[in-house]
């Protein structure tokens, strides 16, 4: 038997849990928010072709239209100017053995709980590590928050007059994962990987320019990671073959030992 | 007015009927008129008769150098009868309906549908019945608190007290202006669109503090959230008021890409026609139901529906696509007896106007404007100083307009 053999045998005979990690491509979910002068990602909209009837009378099927950074999605270095002059930094060119990976899960929920501006510093993954090892290389390292709980958009966006209030990492940490743990890329619940007011952090956007800057890659909108283990689990997170796509709605899932 | 009497719902509900709508080319010059809410009889230009009905020629010199001009709009009632049969299906379900003689100021003596307090003295108003068409309504020389409860004139207008409404959009100024001024004028329920709920937007509190509103999710751009909120109240609603807008301040070679002019028209003329769609029918379908029956969808457009103004070059070009599929709704709308008005203002005091000198009409004034433009029956409302210009000089030469406002 191969390893392949007996990962089928596994996952037949239920030693291997499929989870989603996915939320559900629907209208009401939010999309990504700019200020309204500058150019703005579609929300996910979704027209009916026909359904069994005039417009075609024995199939049903839809038209849909969003934008690369809609729903649980993914991305690619390519998508900050950190990282848009890296080989292979687009959806289409990114070598797909990068689209399956090891999870380490942080679990952030408590302090998220407590404090929606959270941050994520460097001692707490030394923390974490203390109790769960060392982080290997090319893994994704998942924020839990929580945050995929808050079902109503209001909530999950949770905005005031001075913008998004959502956890992510800090600067420090994100530097420390990039140079000093070689991680495949940084996953979360919320709509960024970044937290939401990192447009103050220095640079602005820490994960985004450091992880996409060393050709890492991002998901985000990501749910059920509190079901997950904080390590041992393993993603598949292939975004679509957009040509140059800067990211990719997708189905994230992890592969759980039982 | 009292709030009318519950619908009995084991009752057959009433089908649109209309009055006769037929009129000759020359006689749709009053339609168009009042379709402004102006008054407007032919005067001859050789001999300066005023004539009605319309001809093709003066009645006194024969000459066909007729125009139509605005005429002053006193006069006195010389006859008057009550009709107590009619064979036209519409008058049958409205009787007793009381008609006159009125010998206008101005020459000639018209028939009339007489307001219920009309006495010797009146002023005439040629008003849109609901065929669409010009008809002419006497009413009483001084206006007075309950003139517009009168029940023949209540067939003319589309007046919004004890009338259910919904407002598409209640994030901006002239939203919130549009909830007010609605509610003031009496309406019984008014619910109010917001979308992306999660961006905050001032005036919400105060919003919900109006006994009438109700605050429902609706983004016109989803076309599954429209047709959920149809399914829940569109058998309901009275009157539509689609101020639902995208605007940016754009022309074609100030900006990359279609992005921008796809959202104007995402919004601006595809949420139009996903509203109309989905609430069209049932509206149609109350035509005729009782004295608080389906009315009217009122579009907010711009004056920039007419010509295009480059700046706003694409947002220009999504209000003329609204403009043309506001005629297709009203074609459709109109063998139900709902109207369809149009507002075409000049630049709203708003960001997106931000770099526009004044005058600019305040969301308020625009408000104003559209619900005395549904209780006076006009069809094209252009209020405020901005858009009145336009409109003389649109209607003056086309060409003219469209060399100047892109100078």
């Amino acid at each position: 038997m191969n390893v392949l053999s007996h990962f089928v045998e596994a996952f037949s005979s239920g030693r291997i849990r499929v989870l989603d990690l996915t939320q559900t491509l629907a209208p009401e979910f939010p999309s990504i928010s700019l200020p309204p002068e500058m150019g703005q990602a579609w929300p996910f909209r979704i027209e009916e072709v026909s359904r069994y009837d005039e417009r075609g009378p024995a199939w049903y099927w839809n038209n849909f239209s969003c934008g690369e950074h809609t729903g649980t999605h993914f991305d690619a270095p390519i998508h900050w100017v950190s990282g848009k002059d890296l080989p292979q930094n687009a959806t289409d060119s990114i070598p797909p053995e990068r689209f399956i990976g090891p999870a380490c899960v942080i679990d952030c929920s408590k302090e998220a709980a407590k404090d929606a501006d959270f941050l994520l510093t460097k001692p707490f993954v030394l923390e974490w590590e203390k109790k769960h090892g060392r982080i290997p290389p090319k893994a994704w390292v998942l924020m839990r928050t929580d945050w995929s709980k808050r079902h109503d958009p209001v909530a999950y966006q949770n905005y005031d007059d001075e913008g998004q209030h959502t956890p992510g990492p800090d600067v420090e940490a994100v530097k420390f994962l990039v140079a000093e743990r070689d991680v495949l890329g940084f996953g979360t619940e919320s709509i960024g990987t970044d937290a939401g007011q990192a447009y103050h952090l220095r640079p602005p956007y820490p994960c985004h320019y450091y992880m996409h800057g060393a050709g890492r890659y991002g998901l985000q909108c990501l749910t059920n990671l509190d079901q997950l283990p904080p390590t041992g689990a393993v993603v598949i997170a292939a975004p679509l073959k957009i040509r140059n796509g800067s990211g990719s709605p997708l189905r994230v899932l992890a592969l759980v030992h039982e | 007015m009292q709030r009318p009497k519950r619908k009995n719902p084991v009752l057959r509900t009433r089908l649109p009927t209309l009055p006769p709508a037929a009129r000759s080319r020359v006689a749709l010059g009053l339609t168009a008129a009042a379709a402004l809410g102006r008054f407007e009889l032919q005067q001859c230009r050789d001999c300066g008769t005023v004539q009605y009905p319309p001809r093709e020629a003066c009645q006194k010199c024969l000459s066909v150098r007729l125009d139509w001009k605005a005429q002053a709009n006193g006069g006195e009632l010389v006859a008057q009868t009550v009709l107590h049969h009619s064979n036209d299906l519409f008058f049958r379900e409205r009787l007793p309906w009381r008609l006159g003689l009125v010998r206008l100021d101005c020459g000639p003596t018209v028939v009339a549908h007489l307001h219920a307090a009309v006495q010797a003295k009146v002023r005439v108003r040629a008003m849109l019945d609901r065929a669409g068409q010009a008809v002419i309504v006497a009413l009483p020389e001084k206006e007075n608190d309950d003139m517009a409860e009168d029940r023949q004139l209540r067939e003319f207008t589309c007046d919004p007290r004890n009338r259910k409404v919904l407002v598409t959009d209640g994030k901006t100024a002239l939203g919130q202006a549009l909830v007010k001024t609605f509610a003031h004028a009496g309406a019984e329920i008014i619910w109010v669109g917001y979308a992306e709920p999660w961006k905050k937007f001032t005036g919400f509190e105060e919003l919900e503090k109006i006994a009438q509103v109700t605050l429902v999710p609706l983004d016109v751009t989803d076309s599954k959230n429209v047709k959920e909120l149809a399914a829940e109240i569109a058998g309901k609603v009275d009157i539509v008021v689609n101020n639902a807008e995208h605007h940016r301040t754009f022309g074609i070679s100030n900006r990359q890409g279609v992005d921008t002019a796809r959202a104007e028209m995402d919004v601006n003329y595809f949420g139009f026609l996903r509203l109309a769609q989905e609430f069209g029918p049932a509206m149609r379908s109350r035509g005729a139901d009782g004295a608080a029956s389906a009315v009217a969808w009122v579009n907010v457009l711009s004056i920039y529906a007419l010509a295009n103004f480059p700046p706003h070059g694409t947002f220009s070009a999504s209000k003329a696509a609204a403009h043309s599929l506001a005629q297709c709704l009203r074609a459709e709308m109109r063998p139900a007896g709902v109207r369809v008005v149009n507002a075409f203002p000049g630049p709203i005091e708003d960001e997106w106007n931000q770099l526009l000198p004044p005058p600019k009409i305040a969301p308020a004034a625009l408000a104003r404007a559209i619900v005395a433009g549904l209780r006076d029956g006009v069809e094209d409302l252009y209020p405020g100083d901005v858009a009145q210009e336009w409109l003389a000089r649109w209607r003056d030469n086309p060409k003219a307009l469209e060399r100047e406002i892109s100078a």
